[in-house]
This record gives structure tokens, C-alpha cells and sequence, in this order.
């Protein structure tokens, strides 16, 4: 997903925009400031925590946490990203799969909805923030954190189907907050339940925030681009109209209208990228190299080779979510006996959100030549904002869009529509997350579940009408505070993941577990 | 001797034609009617978080509905006529199920009936018909 690299340079969108027909929104304006105010007083203190850097640095302490969860765990299960790719497509493929289990969960059908979930705007938007400030070789270290990634997520979400709630009536309910509850008595460890309820609270927080009104903010200054300027809120009830349909309505077919296209708009982004590649080809060459040349020096860039190492790291971890603990909760109702097989098909998830479609955007970016270089030195020009001056001046998804406009006209037209797609699926991914969290601290139940639903429809309005930073900043806070406590979690249950996993191998090893016809 | 005929039946009106005509082979030989429902389904399909979740519920609802709706009224006809039968009911392709099931039972062939889409619409949105007569591994008839 999208997260604070990009509102940065979001917010300064924003005021641009908000500047121009000031006089007529002073008041509006004057009630959004004291909204933000008030707001940012109160939950200042948390967002700092949390994005705090190492003293003396700008390496915020929460990417080097999830950096650290992800190189820990892919120690501990010795590469597992790399020895089991090739078993992970198999189980995606259904090779694997009981054939009288047909009607029920896939391992794909799990993997796609996760996706949809992180797939989004962080792909679109925040590359362009990542590699206008980081430079080329910030993709280097993009890429290298997402292949780490893939571990953490293999950990979460074994454990996610694991310690799945099985209902009488059939239905499933899993995620960090069941794992870190029966998980930890299992150990026999304490604090569990204190951690899931942690976990909770900043899951719905997260959810309203960075998975609701994030969204619905970006989205409309995505249309409002194409369309002209208009009042965010009709956005946002547009938008809340058509959530509040799919997830109060039940109305499947939107869902289902939109589950269809938003893989496919993926897919015609990463075809549109590779054309675009191909028809510089002759640039390939020299934008790999400027892809390690600038993860090692820098080529320029505000911070050098760290300034590119940052960025790189924190939107790898910031789009691919993995750690934070969200994608255990869509794992989990897969159908499956051996719970390790979900481990393997979700670590396909990092590698297709990171390495694959945040690695086409980046090279869409250097490829064109958006990025500004001295033709003496061939360093970068950094600007007097830290970010490497473009063509246009633009950044974050209008630096996108300008790359790929730059090969192919009509591109951003596409670009505005998947944007919106995307941002529609990540909140309605978002919506059952929050909601499971929700439905873990107050219990199931018609009525609560529907005070959920129509709070998290309110908070697309305020995120489409509203410039509100401070917020945005709390729920990106609050997301990576999920990290926080999911990875202590898990560091405590890996050793479960480890015996599942041993297991299972050597099952694979004897044919015990072998493919059906 | 006693061949298995399998029939596609979805309780449409081409359906029962197909159910006759199999009817009648199976009474002139002494057969047994396999009575097959399939249950579109694919798991590459897409669903929303709330679908993945009442996905097992659903699928028990669905089975439970085809079996009393569709099957359990034909099936009683099938018992009063005294015609041996079998029932099933899979997820999946359509013809690949059926392909799948006569292989299963050893079946001598699949019968079923077509409702006579156009052209343009089967090869639009493929039909039944074509895929079965391309991956059938018995002899397949298709009522019209």
C-alpha cells in the first residue's frame, strides 16, 4: 500500500490545491485546521513514536524493525523465499489441491484477495516519491527489502491459517489477533492477549486511516486532476455510497465487477510498463546501471547511498505490508489441511507487489528520463526540497503519470481509473480487516458489526473532503504499529512455523504429500 | 450387459430431454443413470475478504440446495420408474466434470442436451457441448 512517504509530498499537493481558491474556503479551511489541531496535539506524541529516527540519522527505527523482522526470519528458515518458489506456484496452480475440495477456498483465490489488498496506490505513487527522492539505486534496495519480505509474510500467514477460528456454521475468522491469542497459551507464554488486543486497536485505526480515508484522498485528487477541481466530499460520498453498498448491502456484484477488473488493470500496468520498457531498450542497459551504481554511491541523491537505502527499504516495507500482519487475516480462510501451504503461496505476494510491480514503476521512471541529471557529472539535481528535480517538476503518482504519458499519451487517462480501482479494493480489503479486529474486541454480532461498517463509511467522506494530514499520519502510524506488535509475535511462534515446516518437507520428501491427478 | 450412462442434467428444460433420452437407452439395456450436476465453479475466480470467509458455508448451502431441489425430485423418479441410479454433484468445469465422472464410473457415455445457443454466442462464450465432444474419453451424446 501507500503509505507516509507519499502523503508527504501529498500534503504538499494539497496545499498547492487548497491555496488557489483560499478566500472562498477560509472558513472550511479554518475548521480543517482546527480539526488538525486539535488532532495533532492529541496523537502527535504516537506519530512521532513511531516514525522517530535513529538519533543522528533520517532512518526511521520502525523500516529498520521490519527489515530486521524480515532478514530474521529468512535466516531462520534458511532462504525459505528462494528454496520454495517453485513449490509456491505449484500450490497457486492447484496442483496440490483435493479436487473434492472444489467450491471451497484456493490457495490462488486467497493469494489474489491479499493482493488486492496491497497492490494500490504505494505501487502507483509512492515508487515516484521513493526513486524522485532516493534516485534509481533506491529500487535496488526496494527490491532487495521486498525478497526479505517474502519471509516475514510466509511466517504470519502460516500461522494465520494455523490458529484460525473454525465456526459451527462454517465460517472462518483468522489473523494476528487469534494467532497471538492461542499461539502464545500454546507456548504457554504470557501476554497474548494483551498483544492481540494491541494488535486490534491499531488494526481499526489503520483500517479507517491509511485504508480508508488514504485512499479516498488520493483518489479524488486523481480525479479531480482529469475532471478539474471540485469539492472533495462529493467523492466522498460517491464513494462511501458504493462501499457502503458492497459492504452493508452485501451488493456482491460491485464487489465481485471490481474483483474482476482491479487484477486485470494490474496486469495492463505491468504489460503498459514492460511495452514502455521495450520501447527504450536500448536504455536497459544503462538504467540497470544506474540502478547499482546508485544503490551503492547515490549518483547524487540527498543522503548518498543511505539517502537510496531509505527509501528504498521504507517503501518496500510500506507497500507490500509485510510484518504488519494484515495479509494473515485474508489467508486464512483457505481450504487447506497442512497450514504451511499458505505460507508458501503468500510469500508470492511480496514478490509480485514489490519486486515485480513497484520494480516496473521505478524503471518506467529511470527509463524515460523524468529524472534530471547534470550532463557533466551525471549526478542527479537535487532540489532545494531534497528531491531530484523532474522534467515537469511533478512527484509522487503525477511523476508516474508523466513518465508513462511521456511514451504513451493517452497512459494517464488508464492510470486515473486504476488508481481508482485500486484505491475502491484496498478499502474494501481494508474494511474486513478492521472489521475482524473489530469483531475480536467487542464480539460478532449484526448491530456491532454494523456500527463498524457505517463508521468506516463516515471516514471515506472526511478522507475525500478533507486535507487532513495529522490524521493520515496517525493511521500510517498506527499501521506500522500493527508491525510492532505482530513481529514481537511472531518472533515468539516462528519456532511452531519451524516444526510445520519441517514437517511438511520431509512428507513431500517420502511422496507422503504428493500431486493429484 | 449393464453400461452407466452419464447425464449433464441442471434441471433445464434440455436437461430433461437429455434425461429422457438416456432414460430409455438405459431401460432398452439394462444401464444405470449417473445423474451428474455440476456446480460452476473456478478457483481462479475472484472474491472479496467477506466471500473468502462464508465461502465454506456457502458451499455446504449449495450443495445442500442442488440436492434437494434439483436432484432429489428427479431422483424419485428415476426410483419409481425402477431405474437403477446414481447421484452426483461436483464443482467445476461443466465438461470436465462430466469427462471426469465417466471416467470414474466406467461410464459407456455421456448424454446431455443443448438449448440450442446461437453461433456467435457459443464462441463467444463457449458451450458445453463443444468442450465436452473435444475432452470426452467416452462417446458423447447431445440431445438438441
Amino acid at each position: 500500500m501507500n503509505r507516509n512517504a507519499f502523503s508527504a509530498a501529498l500534503a504538499a499537493a494539497g496545499l498547492a490545491l487548497m491555496s488557489a481558491p483560499a478566500f472562498a474556503q477560509e472558513q472550511a479551511a479554518s475548521l480543517d485546521d482546527k480539526v488538525n489541531q486539535i488532532f495533532s496535539n492529541s496523537t502527535g506524541w504516537f506519530v512521532s513514536l513511531i516514525f522517530s529516527n535513529f538519533p543522528g540519522t533520517n532512518f526511521p527505527w520502525i523500516v529498520a524493525w521490519l527489515v530486521i523482522g524480515a532478514t530474521v526470519f529468512t535466516l531462520y528458515f534458511g532462504f525459505i523465499q528462494f528454496r520454495a518458489v517453485g513449490h509456491s506456484i505449484a500450490l497457486v496452480k492447484g496442483d496440490y489441491s483435493d479436487p473434492n475440495d472444489a467450491g471451497e477456498v484456493s490457495h490462488f483465490q486467497a493469494l489474489a484477495t491479499a493482493l488486492s489488498g496491497t497492490v494500490g496506490l504505494g505501487n502507483i505513487a509512492g515508487v515516484a516519491v521513493a526513486v524522485g527522492i532516493g534516485g534509481p539505486g533506491a529500487t535496488f534496495w526496494m527490491i532487495l527489502a521486498g525478497l526479505m519480505g517474502m519471509a516475514s509474510k510466509f511466517t504470519e500467514c502460516t500461522l494465520g491459517v494455523k490458529y484460525r477460528n473454525e465456526y459451527p456454521d462454517g465460517r472462518v475468522s483468522g489473523g494476528p489477533m487469534y494467532y497471538l491469542t492461542k499461539g502464545f497459551a500454546e507456548r504457554g507464554l504470557p501476554g497474548g492477549k494483551i498483544l492481540a488486543v494491541l494488535f486490534s486497536i491499531f488494526c481499526i485505526l489503520g483500517a479507517l486511516g491509511g485504508g480508508n480515508m488514504f485512499q479516498a484522498n488520493q483518489a479524488h485528487q486523481q480525479i479531480s486532476g482529469i475532471v478539474g477541481d471540485y469539492p472533495g466530499w462529493i467523492t466522498g460520498v460517491i464513494f462511501a455510497g458504493v462501499v457502503f453498498a458492497v459492504i452493508v448491502g452485501g451488493l456482491k456484484s460491485i464487489a465481485k465487477v471490481t474483483e474482476k477488473v482491479v487484477p486485470f488493470m494490474g496486469i495492463v500496468y505491468v504489460g503498459t510498463a514492460l511495452i514502455i520498457i521495450l520501447m527504450n531498450a536500448d536504455q536497459i542497459g544503462w538504467a540497470f546501471g544506474q540502478i547499482f551504481e546508485g544503490a551503492f554511491t547515490g549518483l547524487g541523491v540527498a543522503g548518498g547511498m543511505v539517502g537510496a537505502l531509505i527509501q528504498g527499504f521504507k517503501r518496500a516495507a510500506f507497500s507490500n505490508e509485510a510484518g504488519v500482519g494484515s495479509a494473515a487475516i485474508a489467508h486464512s480462510a483457505v481450504r487447506t489441511k497442512e497450514p504451511i501451504t499458505e505460507g508458501f503461496v503468500s510469500l508470492l505476494e511480496p514478490f509480485i507487489d514489490t519486486v515485480v510491480v513497484c520494480t516496473m514503476t521505478a524503471l518506467v521512471i529511470i527509463i524515460t528520463g523524468q529524472l534530471m541529471t547534470d550532463p557533466e557529472t551525471g549526478l542527479y539535481l537535487v532540489g532545494d526540497n531534497g528531491m531530484i528535480k523532474t522534467i515537469d517538476g511533478s512527484s509522487g503518482v503525477s511523476l508516474t503519470s508523466a513518465a508513462f504519458g511521456s511514451s504513451i499519451s493517452w497512459f494517464p487517462y488508464i492510470l486515473a481509473l486504476a488508481v481508482v480501482l485500486f484505491a475502491f479494493s484496498t478499502m474494501i480489503s481494508w474494511s474486513y480487516y478492521g472489521l475482524k479486529a473489530w469483531t475480536y474486541l467487542f464480539g460478532e454480532g449484526e448491530t456491532k458489526e454494523l456500527v463498524f461498517k457505517i463508521i468506516f463509511c463516515i471516514f471515506v467522506v472526511i478522507g475525500a473532503a478533507a486535507n487532513l494530514g495529522p490524521v493520515i499520519d496517525f493511521s500510517d502510524a498506527a499501521i506500522f504499529a500493527m508491525a510492532v506488535v505482530n513481529i514481537i509475535g511472531l518472533y515468539f511462534l516462528m519456532p511452531i512455523v519451524k516444526r510445520e515446516l519441517n514437517s511438511y518437507m520431509s512428507r513431500l520428501k517420502s511422496g507422503e504429500i504428493k500431486k493429484f491427478e | 450387459m449393464s453400461g452407466k450412462f452419464v447425464v449433464g442434467y441442471d434441471g433445464s428444460v434440455s436437461a430433461r430431454r437429455a434425461l429422457e433420452f438416456a432414460v430409455d437407452r438405459a431401460r432398452a439395456q439394462g444401464g444405470t443413470i449417473v445423474l451428474t450436476h455440476v456446480l460452476e465453479w473456478s478457483p481462479y475466480s475472484f472474491l472479496t475478504p467477506q466471500e473468502l470467509e462464508e465461502r465454506h458455508s456457502r458451499r455446504k448451502e449449495e450443495m445442500t440446495r442442488a440436492e434437494k431441489a434439483i436432484m432429489t425430485t428427479v431422483k424419485a423418479e428415476l426410483d419409481d420408474a425402477g431405474l437403477p441410479n446414481e447421484v452426483v454433484i461436483r464443482y467445476g468445469n461443466t465438461a470436465e466434470i462430466l469427462g471426469r465422472v465417466a471416467k470414474e464410473h466406467n461410464a459407456v457415455q455421456i448424454i446431455i442436451g443443448r438449448d440450442g445457443q446461437s453461433a456467435l454466442g457459443a464462441r463467444v462464450f463457449g458451450s458445453v457441448a463443444g468442450a465436452l465432444v473435444q475432452t470426452a474419453p467416452v462417446p458423447c451424446t447431445i440431445v438438441p
